[in-house]
């Protein structure tokens, strides 16, 4: 509770302001305005084609929206508008502030290079130029996320989708960011897998204090790790409040047929 | 032209031919060598920058040296003095054909004397003699972007340059170190010039790295088939990218030529027999020759390798 009423106190991180997409005729998103504030894990859930992706690529800089603000605050000029930032400026606000972690690790990941030179890419491109403490900092970070460290070397093709994938959060998480965008994190995965990823990914979003965005259509995922959720329908979002609140009692149409359709064995 | 080595031959041709001589001069057309210089001049004014240029067909494949080739034809003029290696060594075949050819179309003294050279084309080396202020060294260059083996996007490698994002290149020798205990990689070792653009210094070895540093000299490279042109001017710092715990470090070699003694320059390893014998020798051909006249000696002093095959005439 005592960490809650601290989130809620903290100035916002992220700021999105009117968001809407539109792909020529087609809508992509519209609409959209939510706040994010630090250590705070928002889940976007909808079915597929709801905008999902959409809203996550726009908000994450790498989809200029069709209208609509998203800002953020960065360390370096505050809370900014992230689109109004100069090209080189935002491409360093990603590259030291944010992680993404794709739903194929083979968007992620360099597949050329090794499994230990991925995840120490993100200290090089901030400036590390000391090979021993990079090399001990990827060590520690395959412990974290449970990985044998003597494979270290090897490269990710050679390793299982759920260990690639988890290549892929020590990766991002590396350098310390602020905040983490997460594309279907469990998406090709088995379910005990699965189950694996999702517990560690809830450890190390706790521990680290970490802003999570997380996009997924599995309520399951949602339920583990989202504090508060977004559900979105057609391109626009069609209830938001507490993770608990909106699976326990939804109110709108679409959300109990989300939350009803889920198998339950 | 019976004797291409001496000046008297070629300014006898410049005679016999002068009134032509000047529209496309040098194998290229007016207009060509003009957009060649202009795209030398920014290569000059943004050092390591690669600048795009409409690179033409040669009478050589791609790969065998049409980027300098263009250069060479580009900046020659009928008073400069020709010299061309090919992996340190004049009498190479490639070497040997496009000195040549310029011989040929520009009328220009060819030469093998680094000193005397004015322009002189190369292939994976550097001369060992230092060059100096009014010297021009062209580099024939396969592969001009040094982050492409590591990201295959070429918007993505002209926003890293853009933007000095040049993490990236570190990833190549975090992966050598973890591989072989050591930044393992010995050719086009990736430097940067003036502290600003990334440069690949085309396949020479990382032992020629810091002769590219300060020098003289005026360096171009020019990628033919990849259409880009890029500069070193004179007294530009070159660094050899490396980590704080693992230095940039040359090549050395336990041994020292065997012809000419020599402990400072490249050595070639060259197989001699199949019971697995073998010499180290000067790659730089001229250099090695040019110490044997003043006197120096190695252990294998006098061997075949040493006697020098006369060019046939052309």
């Amino acid at each position: 509770m005592n960490a809650m009423a601290k989130t809620i106190q903290a100035a916002p991180l992220l700021s999105v302001r009117d968001l809407t997409k539109w792909y020529g005729q087609i809508l992509g998103c519209r609409d959209v305005s939510f706040e994010l504030r630090p250590g705070e894990v928002l889940g976007i859930v909808g079915e597929s084609g709801s905008g999902k992706t959409t809203l996550l690529n726009c908000i994450s800089g790498r989809l200029a929206p069709t209208s609509g603000a998203v800002e953020f605050d960065t360390s370096r000029f505050g809370l900014t508008d992230v689109y109004g930032l100069s090209e080189p400026d935002r491409r360093r606000m990603q590259r030291e502030e944010w992680g993404f972690v794709h739903q194929n690790p083979r968007d992620g990941l360099r597949m050329r290079a090794s499994g230990g030179a991925n995840v120490a890419e993100p200290l090089m491109n901030l400036g590390g130029r000391h090979y021993g403490k990079m090399r001990q900092a990827t060590i520690d970070w395959l412990q974290r996320v449970e990985l044998d460290t003597r494979r270290i070397d090897d490269k990710p093709r050679r390793f299982s989708g759920g260990m690639q994938q988890r290549i892929q959060v020590a990766r991002n998480l590396i350098h310390g960011p602020r905040l983490v965008f997460m594309d279907e994190p469990t998406g090709g995965l088995d379910v005990s897998v699965q189950a694996r990823l999702l517990d560690l990914l809830r450890e190390l979003v706790r521990d680290l204090g970490l802003a999570v965005i997380i996009v997924t259509h599995d309520m399951a995922v949602a339920r583990l790790m989202a504090d508060r959720l977004m559900v979105m329908k057609g391109g626009e979002v069609v209830e938001t409040g507490l993770t608990d609140q909106v699976l326990d009692d939804p109110q709108h149409p679409y959300s109990q047929l989300l939350v009803s359709s889920v198998l339950q064995i | 032209m019976s004797s291409p080595q001496s000046k008297a031959s070629a300014a006898n041709a410049s005679g016999s031919n002068a009134p032509e001589r000047y529209y496309n001069y040098a194998y290229l057309d007016e207009q060509t060598k003009r957009m060649i210089r202009r795209a030398i001049l920014k290569a000059l004014a943004i050092p390591g920058y690669q600048v795009p240029f409409g690179s033409r067909e040669m009478p050589v494949p791609y790969g065998w040296g049409t980027g300098g080739i263009q250069l060479t034809a580009a900046i020659i003029g009928p008073d400069d003095v020709y010299k061309c290696i090919d992996q340190g060594a004049d009498d190479t075949t490639n070497a040997v054909s496009i000195r040549r050819f310029f011989a040929k179309v520009a009328d220009v003294a060819v030469t093998e004397d680094t000193a005397e050279a004015t322009i002189i084309q190369t292939r994976h080396r550097i001369p060992e003699k230092p060059l100096k202020e009014g010297q021009v060294l062209v580099f024939q260059v396969p592969q001009p972007e040094p982050l492409r083996g590591l990201e295959p996007r070429e918007t993505e490698t002209r926003a890293m340059h853009a933007y000095e994002e040049y993490g990236l290149q570190y990833v190549s020798l975090y992966e050598s170190v973890a591989t072989y205990g050591r930044i393992a990689s010995t050719v086009g070792y990736p430097t940067m010039i003036d502290e600003r653009y990334l440069m690949s210094p085309s396949p020479i070895p990382k032992f020629d790295n810091p002769k590219l540093d300060d020098n003289e000299a005026i360096l171009l490279f020019g990628a033919g088939r990849e259409k880009r042109i890029y500069a070193v001017p004179p007294h530009t710092s070159v660094r050899s990218l490396d980590f704080e715990d693992y230095p940039f470090e040359t090549q050395t070699w336990e041994e020292n030529c065997a012809l000419c003694g020599a402990e400072d320059s490249y050595l070639d390893e060259v197989v001699l027999d199949d019971a697995g014998e073998r010499m180290f020798v000067c790659s730089d051909s001229h250099y090695c020759a040019e110490r044997r006249a003043a006197g120096h000696v190695g252990p294998m002093a006098g061997h075949q390798l040493a006697v020098p095959e006369k060019e046939p005439a052309a």
